[in-house]
């Protein structure tokens, strides 16, 4: 069955308080902490008090103060700091996005919540593991598939062409959507989730791509496709305001348009 | 992932290839959605017109020939469609191979002693009347 409660090793424990002293704008962050080096114990909520005065606006301003100035063991994926890289996604008070671009006023009063992706297996701390992630991004050959001779210069496009890849040329990978999908969380082995299917679409509506077909006969299954149930968690997470379950229901037309 | 797995990634992503089919399991879904919000009105404002009224009038409403067709398209739709949706609850939630087959197979078997029990309903009272 699916798994609807935690294993009694994952069970998520009160972990370390770090007060902040003579903080002139406290803020609490709790962090979940995993140690693999010590995977006898079960996982942990470490909570810090930050001094917003001296902190960056973003999440990740905060995450990268705690380990510079308060605990150097905390892990955490960081790269662009501006929303490009994806590298920094995880789940802050309840949503899915990108500790970057995540103001920390932004998020309600109370205490901030920081969890790695959801359902993903955990490397430490609020490093997922996204192994299988970008094997299925691999699966759907996601370059360009011709049969024609390459021309001297560039394939051309129309303007209107290239128009219909917006929305969809700026998934950055990040997996928020895909890690946000019950569907996902519990046919994740085959069900490709929105993130791929959403790049899957890109290609097949490039007009350059000429592997249209077979892009979709490799599509057409009960799980690589049809577990999406337009639950829509992809589409109200996406940081960068995409619509993942639009391309599928996309790739659904096509299978339709091809069948009348 | 155990450590003891060779495997590269990308063979447990490809896995058994695509099954080439999918669509017509839901499109039939879809379709058969769209056919019962229709068949369900007009089933529910049927049931109403029989209430207050005896047996034997009654009897002889879902004798008429548009009732009855009607009758056993709402009931044979309503199994297929109830079908399709629990197989993918099924697909969805459980895990274990066999009990995924077999929890399959008792779902369709009811379905079908379902529709055919509500078909021959219909029919008996046609018949007789």
């Amino acid at each position: 069955m699916a798994e609807f409660s935690l294993p009694k090793n994952s069970r998520v424990r009160q972990g370390r308080h770090f007060p902040a002293l003579d903080a002139k704008k406290p803020r609490t962050f709790r962090v979940y902490r995993w140690n693999p080096d010590d995977a006898q114990s079960n996982p942990r909520i470490d909570s810090y008090e930050v001094d917003l005065t001296g902190c960056g606006p973003m999440v990740l301003d905060a995450l990268l103060k705690i380990k510079n100035e308060i605990d150097p063991t905390l892990t955490l994926r960081r790269s662009c700091r501006e929303g490009i890289c994806g590298s920094c996604a995880m789940n802050i008070d309840g949503t899915n996005t990108l500790a970057c671009i995540c103001a920390i006023d932004k998020i309600a009063t109370g205490d901030v919540k920081i969890y790695p992706l959801p359902h993903m297996p955990v490397v430490k701390d609020l490093v997922p593991d996204l192994t299988h992630f970008y094997a299925q991004f691999a699966s759907i050959k996601p370059w360009l598939r011709t049969q024609s001779t390459a021309p001297d210069t560039e394939r051309l496009q129309s303007p209107e062409d290239r128009k219909k890849l917006d929305g969809l040329y700026e998934c950055i990978l990040c997996a928020c959507c895909s890690t946000s999908c019950p569907s996902y969380w519990w046919n994740g082995d085959r069900y490709l989730g929105p993130a791929i299917l959403l790049q899957a679409y890109r290609w097949i509506v490039d007009s350059r791509d000429e592997d249209t077909g077979a892009r979709l006969d490799d599509l057409e299954d009960p799980f690589k496709l049809y577990r999406c149930h337009t639950i829509m968690n992809c589409a109200r997470t996406c940081p960068k305001g995409l619509n993942p379950a639009r391309a599928i229901a996309e790739i659904k037309k096509l299978m339709m348009a091809r069948r009348f | 992932m155990s450590a003891q797995d060779f495997r590269h990634p990308l063979k447990r992503a490809r896995g058994l290839g695509s099954a080439q089919s999918g669509l017509g399991y839901w499109w039939s879904q879809r379709v058969t959605a769209a056919v019962l919000v229709v068949l369900g009105l007009w089933f529910v404002a049927m049931v109403l017109s029989l209430l207050h009224i005896d047996f034997a009038t009654a009897r002889a409403m879902v004798a008429k020939p548009w009732n009855a067709l009607f009758l056993i398209l709402f009931v044979v739709t309503a199994f297929w469609h109830v079908t399709l949706g629990l197989h993918v609850v099924i697909e969805d939630y459980v895990h274990t191979r066999w009990r995924e087959v077999v929890l399959r197979m008792v779902v369709t078997f009811l379905a079908v002693l379902g529709a055919l029990a509500g078909v021959l309903a219909v029919l008996r009272i046609v018949l007789r009347a």
